[in-house]
């Protein structure tokens, strides 16, 4: 049986292609100004590629921001709850998730059978979330994708301190303007987000084997902050970005 | 117009209609009573009202006028012109609606009337001291202030004697407003008046832990008008009679307050005013009925302390020991006994960003709840009355994620 999952976020959208519970294949989109018409590019692309035209009996469950526009799929289930069986899929043995998605962030426990326990998601504000790295690579001039890479060269972060994401704005333009090295400044940002995440996980009551999900775990800037910040290495898959989608599919498999 | 479901009909508590003629009789006597040398005194809505009862005067509450603003969604406007007069974003926004509104006069009631005195506890936050003060000013009227100590762990006998004492300088600040004496046979009958309402308003929301509940939270934020507004009068005692028979019929015929209610939860901190439908709309689609709340349930939270025979000299303890004067670990132990009392599967808190001394204990109550009851809680982030602090999508999101969590672990434990 053929399962899909489509993770619908507000920067990317995702869809994974399971075959009796094996992945087969994933597709990567931008989400755009219509997350309906992602939803259904994502999912057609996605057939296309596993050369597949007959889409009758496949199971479709959508979840992320854009759940409810995907009027195809069977189902609409929340990110966390596709998070954890998207984990639990990657690695049986994860009992601990941080997802970094562009929006919210999030902090999930899982139990033995990779359901979820307990969960935290950020507060309102967008500091500590995708957004937050996107607003501060615009006030620095530099491409996001970049970030991970530069800020390896820190000698010294720079001290972020406030919470909300339009003040730490203006004090990253007044490090810049104070001529910190901009390196030193993308370390500090990585790690405000780090700690600020962790104190979230630590509510949720953190524990190990701990993974990181969602399309920020390339930036492998941040993943350092993090570990610095947990004190351990946390557990990250190549399929981090699309994880979420692939819970999807692999709850699709259960209706 | 489209058929009326039956099912819904009879879902729907007839009292309702009887509420709203006394809180609109109550409004326009109020606004007529300079006309008929009638006092009014605003007072706060954990501030000892029997007294004014006793005394012949119209209470008016701040408090419960800001609800109908939040609910008839015109919070928003009024909050901009507080802050356009210079008042801060972070200021409750009940204060911030209820000092706009009086410059204007506006308001789903075009306004409160006039006070001739202010009456103002700071059992439930600081903030209404500064209010009330803002409010004694602009009327240029009469303040008493009634100060009741925090109770971290307890309530001290020297607590008692200076918040006894207190209430009785209220007495003489009354009858030199009301330039009257006080009847103390009239005043011991509204204490025991008081009395019979809060113990009608609890057994009320007692009737709650029937399954299903035969009212939810929503239901109780609209059904506690009288007993904030009119406790100590025959005509509370009489409405909450009326309810209570209704609730006990709903549980004979079992008539749920959801429709098929699965799932209990428990509801922290003050509604969302201009979001109780969307909200009770979204937990009915989940199968899922709000039973209690800790805010409804704070006005009659201390009829334990309470000497019917004895009112005045126990209102002392009774008005300071309130939910919002206690420490966080009594909060929370408030809370996981109704959670066992109504028998919940969950906790919902909402973060209530004007009201930061119901706020701020939060996650400490979230995590003994958690570590006591192991059960999942949720905290949404809102403002009870300025919409600008409410963001659909995320709330929608946590809500649910929450219920998905909720269902997976009680079908695990059935
Ligand atoms: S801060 Fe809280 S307790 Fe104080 S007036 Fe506002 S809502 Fe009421």
């Amino acid at each position: 049986m053929y399962t899909v999952g489509i993770d619908i976020g507000s920067i990317t959208a995702k869809a994974a292609l399971l075959q009796d519970g094996r992945l087969i294949s994933t597709n990567l989109i931008f989400t755009g100004y219509n997350s309906a018409t992602a939803g259904k590019k994502v999912f057609s692309e996605l057939l296309l590629a596993a050369g597949m035209n007959d889409t009758s009996g496949i199971k479709v469950v959508s979840t992320g921001y854009g759940r409810s526009s995907v009027d195809f799929a069977d189902k609409a289930i929340t990110e966390i709850t596709c998070h954890a069986a998207g984990a639990y899929f990657l690695n049986e043995k994860i009992r601990f998730i941080i997802d970094i998605g562009g929006q919210d962030s999030k902090a999930i426990l899982l139990d033995e059978k990779g359901k979820v326990k307990n969960f935290v998601m950020n507060d309102k504000c967008a500091a500590g979330t995708g957004r937050f790295l996107e607003v501060m690579a615009r006030a620095l001039e530099i491409n996001l994708d970049d970030f991970g890479a530069l800020s390896l060269d820190a000698q010294n972060p720079a001290q972020i301190s406030s919470l909300c994401t339009v003040f730490a704005e203006s004090e990253v333009i007044s490090l810049i303007s104070k001529g910190v090295a901009r390196e030193n400044i993308i370390a500090g940002i990585h790690e405000s987000i780090g700690s600020r995440i962790v104190a979230l996980a630590a509510r949720t009551g953190l524990t190990t084997p701990l993974m990181v999900t969602g399309g920020v775990a390339k930036n492998v800037g941040l993943l350092g902050a993090l570990e610095k910040a947990l004190g351990f290495k946390p557990d990250v898959s190549k399929y981090a970005q699309l994880t979420g989608a692939i819970g999807a599919a692999v709850l699709a498999n259960k209706l | 117009m489209a058929e009326k479901d039956p099912a819904k009909e009879k879902r729907k508590i007839k009292s309702v209609k009887k509420m709203k003629d006394i809180m609109t009789n109550y409004y326009i006597d109020a606004k007529m009573a300079e006309q008929n040398g009638k006092k009014v005194a605003w007072i706060t809505s954990g501030g000892p009202v029997e007294p004014l009862i006793a005394m012949d005067v119209i209470p008016i509450y701040p408090e419960n006028h800001g609800a109908m603003i939040g609910a008839s969604k015109m919070g928003i406007d009024l909050c901009q012109k507080a802050e356009v007069m210079g008042y801060s974003s972070d200021l409750c926004s009940y204060a911030r609606s209820d000092i706009s509104c009086a410059t204007v006069n506006g308001g789903p009631i075009g306004g409160l009337p006039k006070p001739d005195m202010l009456v103002c506890c700071n059992n439930i936050c600081g903030t209404v001291l500064k209010w009330y003060e803002v409010q004694a000013r602009y009327f240029n009227v009469p303040l008493f202030i009634l100060d009741t100590p925090f109770c971290h762990t307890q309530f001290l006998p020297e607590a008692r004697k200076y918040v006894h004492r207190q209430i009785e300088e209220y007495i003489v600040f009354l009858e030199n407003a009301c330039k009257k004496k006080m009847d103390h046979d009239r005043m011991k009958e509204v204490g025991r008046l008081s009395v019979e309402g809060q113990r009608l308003w609890q057994a009320v929301l007692d009737t709650a832990m029937n399954k299903p509940a035969p009212l939810s939270a929503f239901d109780a934020f609209f059904h506690l008008a009288l007993i904030v507004t009119l406790r100590g009068t025959k005509q509370a005692v009489d409405y909450y009679e009326g309810l209570l028979a209704e609730m006990r019929e709903r549980i004979a015929d079992n008539i749920g307050a959801v429709e098929n209610e699965k799932y209990r939860l428990l509801w922290d901190n003050l509604p969302v005013w201009y979001r109780t439908k969307w909200l009770s709309d979204k937990f009915a689609a989940a199968d899922t009925c709000l039973v209690a709340d800790t805010y409804t349930s704070a006005w009659c939270g201390t009829l334990k302390y309470i000497d019917e025979n004895n009112f005045i000299e126990s209102m002392a303890e009774a008005y300071t020991r309130i939910y919002l004067n206690i420490g966080v670990d009594e909060m929370a132990r408030d809370v996981v006994s109704m959670i066992d009392k109504y028998s919940a599967d969950g906790l919902v808190m909402h973060s209530n960003r004007s009201c930061k001394p119901y706020s701020f204990g939060q996650l400490d109550i979230q995590r003994i709840v958690r570590e006591k009851r192991g059960l999942p809680s949720l905290m949404i982030e809102a403002d009870m009355v300025d919409e600008r602090f409410f963001s659909e999508s995320q709330i929608e999101t946590r809500i649910d994620a929450f219920m998905e969590v909720v269902k997976e672990r009680k079908s695990c434990t059935r």
